[in-house]
C-alpha cells in the first residue's frame, strides 16, 4: 500500500523548479501532487507523478540528483477534523510524521493526505486498522 | 633608525663574505649531524668541503616540506634534545604538521630579528606593544613577544580573540605599537566603531601584519582606518618564526631579509633552476646559523623577487617583494594554512562522501570567508532537510576541529562545479580581485 514519491535536490536559484517541469512536460509525465520544501541554500522537490519510471530516468539523464521514497496515501472525507482524527491516532502509537502534504481530489469532496512516516509499515497496519482509507500506487497516479 | 648597524649596512661584498663562511659552517655541521644530510650529500658525491664559492649553493639539495613531515616529529635536529630549549609546530592536525626545535641561542637570535624588525617598522624600546598574534605553537606569538622584549619595549601579551576586550586594552594601556594578522585589524577597527571607539584617535601608530597574505589596497584600508603606519613583516616556522624579513618604515619598498641569518635564492618552481634577482620565482632560503634545526635550500613554496639594490633607508640587505602567491596549492585563509586536500580527506571522512568539491574564498568585509561547495550525490541525498542539514554541520564541524577554520558549507547541484580538461578547478580564490 506504499507510494512511489520522488524527490529532486534543487539549489535555490532562479529557473531550477522551471527546468523540472519542463523536463516532466516534454516527456509527458503529470504531476499528481507536489511539495517543496526548502532552506536558504537549497530546496526538495516531493512528486507524486503519474509515471514515476519515466520521471526518475528522464530528470537524472538531465542531471539533477533524485531519490525515491516510499510515502503513505490516505483518503479521508473534505471536512473539519478529517486530519485531527489520523494525527490523533498516529499520536497514541507514537508514530512520528516526517513531513505530510495534501490535495483536494477533482470532484472536491475528498483529501488525499501524503504521509512520511518514521516507520513506515506500522504506520500504515495502525491507520488501516483503525478503518482509515489508506490508497495504494495504482489507485492515486490515475486519481 | 636601525637596530643593528653593523650587520643591516654591511656592504654586500662583507655580507657575502659572511654567508659564504657561514654557508661552509652549515654544511660541515648538517653533514656531521643530520643524517637526512649526509644521505643527500653522499648521493650526490657531495662533500662540505665542496662548496668554495657562494654560488656553490646550487650544487646541495633542496629541502621541502614533506621532509620534515616525514622525520615527524625531531628527525631532523641537528642537535641533542637536551640543547632544545623550545618547540613550535605548524598547524596542520590531520598528520601534516612540521616541527621546529631551538636552542638557547637561536631563541637569541630570533628575538634580535623581531627586535630589528620593530625598529624597521619604526618602534622604540620605548614604545608599548599589543601583541594579538596567537601564543602557542604557532610561532607568530611567542616570536613577536621576545622580539619586544629584546628591543627594550613593553609587551602586552593579549594573543587571539575576545575582540572586544582588545579594544579596550589598547584604549587604556595607550599601546603604540600592533601586532596581528592584516584582517584582524581591520575587525578590530570595526569592532572599535561599535563600541563607539575611535581608534584612529588612540596613540596607536604602527601595525606590524603578516601571517597571511594582503594587499596595498588593504594596506590603505588599514592605514585610513586605523590611523597607523601597516607594516608588512614574512616569516615562516621552518626558518624560524616571525622576523625572517621585514618592510622598512622609510621605504615601504620591498621586506628587507635578514641576509646574514638567511641565505635568499629565487628559483623556477618547475625546474629548481636558479633565477637571477628581479625575476619572480619561488623563495628558498638556507638558514645560516641556526643550530636547532637547520635547513639547506628549504623550499618555501612563496612567490617572489629579489632587489639586491640598496635602499633609501640604509639598509644594504636584499628585499623580497611582498608575497601574493604560492607555488602549490596551499590556501592562507584568517592566518590558518589550508591545503585543498585536507578539505577533500574530511569530506570522506564525513560519511564517505567522495564528491566533487570546490572552495570559493573571499574578503568579507574585512574577514576571509571560506565556502565549501560540495556537489550532492545519490548516495548522501534524502528526502528529508534535516538530513541534509546533518551533513552540512558535520563538515562544518569536522573542517572546524582539523583544520582551524570556519567554513560555510553548501551542498549544490551535481555538474555545478566546473570540469576543466578533467581537472577539477578546486579553488576560487576572489581576494585579490578588485
Amino acid at each position: 500500500m506504499k507510494v512511489d514519491q520522488l524527490s529532486i535536490f534543487l539549489e535555490n536559484r532562479a529557473g531550477r523548479l522551471a527546468e523540472v517541469t519542463r523536463l516532466l512536460s516534454e516527456a509527458g509525465v503529470n504531476i499528481r501532487a507536489l511539495s517543496l520544501a526548502d532552506t536558504s541554500d537549497f530546496g526538495i522537490l516531493r512528486l507524486i507523478v503519474s509515471d514515476f519510471e519515466t520521471a526518475k530516468a528522464t530528470l537524472k539523464e538531465n542531471g539533477f540528483t533524485v531519490g525515491r521514497t516510499s510515502v503513505v496515501a490516505v483518503e479521508v472525507v473534505d471536512q473539519p477534523g478529517g486530519l485531527h482524527e489520523i494525527l490523533s491516532m498516529l499520536q497514541e502509537d507514537g508514530i512520528n510524521v516526517e513531513y505530510m502534504y495534501a490535495f483536494v481530489t477533482q470532484n472536491g469532496d475528498r483529501a488525499v493526505l501524503i504521509f512520511r512516516f518514521d516507520r513506515t509499515d506500522q504506520g500504515i497496519e495502525l491507520l488501516q486498522k483503525n478503518g482509515i482509507n489508506v490508497i495504494g500506487g495504482d489507485k492515486l497516479y490515475d486519481l | 633608525m636601525i637596530f643593528d648597524v653593523k650587520y643591516e649596512t654591511l656592504p654586500r661584498e662583507d655580507m657575502e663574505r659572511l654567508q659564504l663562511k657561514r654557508l661552509q659552517a652549515l654544511c660541515e655541521r648538517v653533514y656531521a649531524n643530520v643524517p637526512f644530510y649526509k644521505k643527500k650529500f653522499d648521493e650526490r658525491g657531495l662533500k662540505p668541503s665542496d662548496i668554495r664559492t657562494l654560488a656553490d649553493v646550487r650544487l646541495l639539495p633542496f629541502t621541502e616540506k614533506q621532509d620534515l613531515r616525514n622525520h615527524y616529529p625531531f628527525g631532523m635536529f641537528a642537535v641533542n634534545r637536551d640543547q632544545i630549549v623550545r618547540i613550535h609546530s605548524s598547524s596542520g592536525t590531520t598528520g601534516k604538521a612540521t616541527v621546529v626545535g631551538y636552542t638557547k641561542r637561536d631563541l637569541k637570535t630570533w628575538g634580535q630579528l623581531m627586535a630589528r624588525s620593530f625598529v624597521a617598522a619604526g618602534a622604540t624600546p620605548k614604545d608599548m606593544i599589543h601583541n594579538a598574534y596567537g601564543y602557542g605553537l604557532f610561532t607568530g606569538g611567542l616570536g613577536a613577544h621576545f622580539g619586544g622584549e629584546a628591543l627594550g619595549a613593553a609587551v602586552v601579551p593579549v594573543s587571539g580573540g575576545a575582540t572586544r576586550r582588545q579594544v579596550m586594552l589598547l584604549k587604556d594601556f595607550e599601546s603604540d605599537v600592533i601586532c596581528c594578522t592584516p584582517s584582524y585589524a581591520l575587525f578590530l577597527a570595526e569592532s572599535a566603531s561599535e563600541m563607539g571607539i575611535d581608534i584612529r584617535r588612540l596613540p596607536l601608530r604602527i601595525g606590524i601584519f603578516g601571517a597571511e597574505p594582503w594587499t596595498e589596497e588593504m594596506r590603505r584600508d588599514i592605514e585610513a582606518k586605523l590611523g597607523i603606519k601597516a607594516i608588512d613583516i614574512y616569516g615562516l616556522s621552518e626558518i624560524m618564526g616571525p622576523g625572517v624579513a621585514i618592510e622598512c618604515e622609510d621605504a615601504q619598498d620591498g621586506l628587507h631579509i635578514q641576509e646574514d641569518h638567511f641565505l635568499a635564492e629565487t628559483i623556477d618552481p618547475d625546474s629548481g633552476e636558479v633565477l637571477p634577482a628581479g625575476q619572480e620565482g619561488e623563495l628558498v632560503f638556507t638558514t645560516l646559523t641556526k643550530e636547532g634545526i637547520p635547513l639547506i635550500r628549504y623550499r618555501t613554496r612563496d612567490l617572489t623577487r629579489l632587489n639586491t639594490t640598496p635602499c633609501r633607508c640604509g639598509r644594504t640587505t636584499a628585499r623580497m617583494r611582498r608575497v601574493t602567491g604560492r607555488s602549490d596549492d596551499m590556501l592562507i585563509i584568517r592566518g590558518v594554512n589550508v591545503f585543498p586536500s585536507q578539505i577533500e580527506s574530511i569530506l570522506i571522512e564525513t560519511e564517505g562522501l567522495t564528491p566533487h568539491y570546490q572552495l570559493i574564498i573571499e574578503r568579507q568585509g574585512n574577514m576571509d570567508t571560506l565556502e565549501v561547495q560540495v556537489e550532492v550525490n545519490e548516495s548522501m541525498f534524502s528526502d528529508e532537510i534535516k538530513n541534509l542539514q546533518r551533513v552540512e554541520s558535520k563538515v562544518t564541524k569536522n573542517i572546524k576541529e582539523f583544520l582551524g577554520v570556519t567554513a560555510r558549507v553548501k551542498l549544490v547541484e551535481p555538474k555545478t562545479i566546473a570540469r576543466s580538461e578533467g581537472k577539477a578547478k578546486r579553488i576560487i580564490d576572489k581576494r585579490n580581485e578588485a
